[in-house]
């Protein structure tokens, strides 16, 4: 049975060409960049190309990356050392749709620091209102940290904009980027941005590496201690393979980055215009026109979102759900509740998250068969007789 | 992913019993939308014996294969026996469900109690509680009566036992001290203590999950047979604090009159019975 993999904002595939790359820093090329001998010098050497290339995709000075193990370090870094650099400062804001690396971090400062947090909301559309953040903003604010890019439903917010408006106000801003990189194009040069993370394994680089911005002259207080590595700011012997990997997979989005706008983008569509017609009862989640181009996010309503994931498994197909049941949390996703989707939807919600591997034919699998996994599921299910709603879009 | 059993697999992929038993002589309904699993279970009795059984189930792998175990250990036996069958009794059938999916097995035992008490004309299809008890978990609606039967009757040692088999506490987490005390309760430390204030009006007091289960059995019993009356009918939509998202469904969609049937007759009738905050819309 053939993978359908639909599943790329939790991973991706490490592209072969990044494989390539890699291969010789395993048996070959396996010095300590940090080494004094020429054996280990030829490793630093291709780490500083590595960050050369990040930094070419984010259009920054290649010393303000700092290589780290992940999207979840980097974002916890980057948010402690903003505390750490104004102790006087107690009040972050964020939003009620971050990655669990961002929310679970500022509840334990809630909780066990003392911090005053601010959780910005959604609207239907999981959409931030300007105005509401403007205000949110206290002379005690140490950090604004807000995702580029929603891991879930794929919503772009406007973090230009609140980075220049965190800017004006002298708050450190951060954006948790690690769904946006590598899918639309970022400017670093641009934009007030004083940090932001990103994440390997979700743009066709291996797990176990990620990045962090710091824009020069930040005030920055580094959360490993330890060794002299990444100029003193990330302590620790630096993971070669995943920072050589990181480069070339940065180098490669820069590539293919109007194919994702375009191409992937239209198998998305594609997909998504094609359930939506097809299931009753079946809502897009997320904001239609702004949205990363490889992101669907569905709810199918009146079923429950694992048993839809098992029945797809069955045939090779892998998505991801905001169902309960899926976590163990026993409460559907945090971001469907907080853009206020109904209980009758948020338990049925499936995320296809695409990428430049995908395929038409694979597409039309997935249309041929989902409808009829739906219409299954629904058959069993006590709310059946409540299913003649026609056909809806959020 | 979870690992489910090779048996769990296979009910959950080919159902048995799946679908409405017509003239069914019980019927148990529990669950709902909002909590992510909701288990219809229909039995059929002779003499004495339970000639078949069929169930509906909104929920994820474990509730549905859990249904279909159930079903499949029901028929063809005296109801005094089946009775007797617990939670426990549906997982080992199934090879064993994963910890955390032990409230689905769960869910089986409590349809199956409705059914038969249904049946004998105790009570009616969907289970209500007493509220005689201490309500525990909020988000989902848990009595500690019935967190108390579930450590007794599978040795629960842990909160994170608790969740796995009733999903008290899986939620907000604010009843996780509640629950550590019922531990300690259920092992002869300490009392469990009840409510005794009076409600200035039904819903007072009411916990999200107890107003839904208000506000849905209003609509079924209040709201409904009147607008059926008039070949009309409503379905609940979404159940936002204050506001009600209700449809109009048959000849109420397109009755002229629509506007002052959501006002008059479920807006008024919500108010009067539940909570006046309640503001009805139509979604």
């Amino acid at each position: 049975m053939k993978t359908i993999y639909m599943d790329n904002n939790a991973t991706t595939q490490v592209a072969p060409e990044v494989f390539d790359a890699i291969k010789p820093y395993f048996m070959d090329l396996y010095g300590n960049p940090s080494s004094m001998h020429r054996f280990g010098g030829q490793v630093g050497v291709e780490i500083k190309k590595a960050r050369e290339q990040v930094a070419k995709l984010l259009n920054c000075d290649p010393k303000e990356i700092i290589f780290t193990s992940c999207g979840s370090e980097s974002d916890n870094t980057a948010i402690r050392s903003a505390l750490n650099a104004q102790p006087d400062k107690k009040h972050i804001i964020t939003t009620r749709v971050e990655h669990p690396a961002i929310l679970s971090l500022c509840k334990y400062l809630e909780k066990k620091e003392g911090y005053d947090v601010t959780y910005l909301g959604t609207d239907e559309h999981g959409r931030l209102d300007l105005d509401e953040y403007k205000s949110a903003i206290r002379k005690d604010t140490a950090i604004v940290s807000i995702m580029w890019a929603n891991n879930e439903t794929g919503n772009i917010y406007p973090i230009e904009e609140m980075a220049k408006i965190a800017k004006e106000n002298n708050v450190f801003f951060h954006t948790d980027a690690v769904q946006a990189v590598g899918k639309i194009a970022i400017d670093l040069e641009k934009t007030p941005i004083d940090m932001l993370s990103l994440s390997g394994h979700k743009l066709h680089a291996p797990k176990g590496v990620g990045a962090l911005f710091v824009r020069k002259r930040l005030p920055f207080r580094p959360f490993l201690i330890g060794g002299h590595q990444e100029g003193s700011r990330r302590a620790g012997t630096e993971n070669t393979t995943g920072i050589v990997a990181l480069g070339k997979a940065c180098e490669l989005a820069h590539e293919h980055m109007e194919a994702e706008n375009t191409e992937v983008k239209a198998l998305r569509d594609k997909l998504e215009n094609g359930l939506l017609a097809a299931v009753p009862d079946s809502v897009l989640n997320g904001d239609r026109d702004n949205r990363l181009p490889n992101t669907s996010n569905i709810s199918f309503g009146y079923v429950e979102g694992e048993a839809i994931l098992l029945m797809m498994d069955q045939l090779g197909i892998c998505a991801s759900s905001g169902s309960a049941c899926t976590s163990g949390s026993l409460e559907p996703s945090h971001v469907l509740r907080a853009m206020g989707v109904p209980f009758t939807f948020a338990h049925g919600s499936i995320r296809f998250s695409l990428s430049r591997f995908n395929t038409e034919e694979e597409i039309d699998f997935v249309l041929e068969n989902m409808p009829k996994i739906i219409e299954n599921l629904r058959k069993l299910s006590p709310f059946s007789a409540e299913i003649e709603l026609p056909t809806a879009t959020r | 992913m979870w690992e489910y059993t090779d048996k769990v697999k296979d009910h959950f992929l080919n159902p048995r019993n799946a679908g409405k038993l017509e003239n069914a002589d019980g019927i148990g309904e529990v669950g709902s939308l909002a909590c992510g699993d909701a288990l219809t279970l229909y039995i059929k009795v002779e003499e004495g014996i339970i000639t078949d059984a069929k169930f509906q189930t909104f929920g994820c792998a474990s509730a549905i294969a859990s249904s279909s175990a159930l079903t499949e250990l029901l028929i063809g036996k005296p109801v005094e026996e089946a009775e007797k069958l617990t939670n426990k009794d549906i997982a080992e059938y199934l090879g064993g469900l994963p910890r955390e999916k032990m409230h689905c097995s769960v869910m089986g035992q409590e349809a199956l109690e409705q059914a038969i008490k249904n049946m004998r004309g105790e009570a009616g299809t969907k289970a209500e509680h007493s509220h005689e008890g201490e309500l525990i978990c909020e988000c989902f609606g848990i009595f500690d009566e019935e967190i108390l039967r579930a450590i007794k009757e599978n040795d629960l040692k842990t909160v994170e036992d608790i969740t796995n088999f009733t999903k008290a506490g899986g939620g907000c987490g604010k009843c996780l001290d509640d629950l550590e005390r019922l531990l300690n309760e259920s092992k002869g430390e300490g009392v469990c203590e009840t409510p005794s204030a009076q409600p200035e009006f039904p819903a007072k007091g009411m916990t999200n999950i107890q107003r839904m289960h208000l506000i849905e059995s209003v609509i079924d019993d209040e709201i409904r047979p009147i607008l059926q009356n008039d070949g009309g009918d409503v379905s609940l939509v979404d159940i936002d604090k204050d506001t009600v998202v209700v449809k109009l469904l048959g000849m109420c969609s397109n009755c002229p009159s629509s506007k002052l049937t959501l006002t008059n007759l479920v807006q008024g009738k919500l108010q009067e019975k539940v909570d006046p905050a309640i503001i009805v819309k139509e979604g």
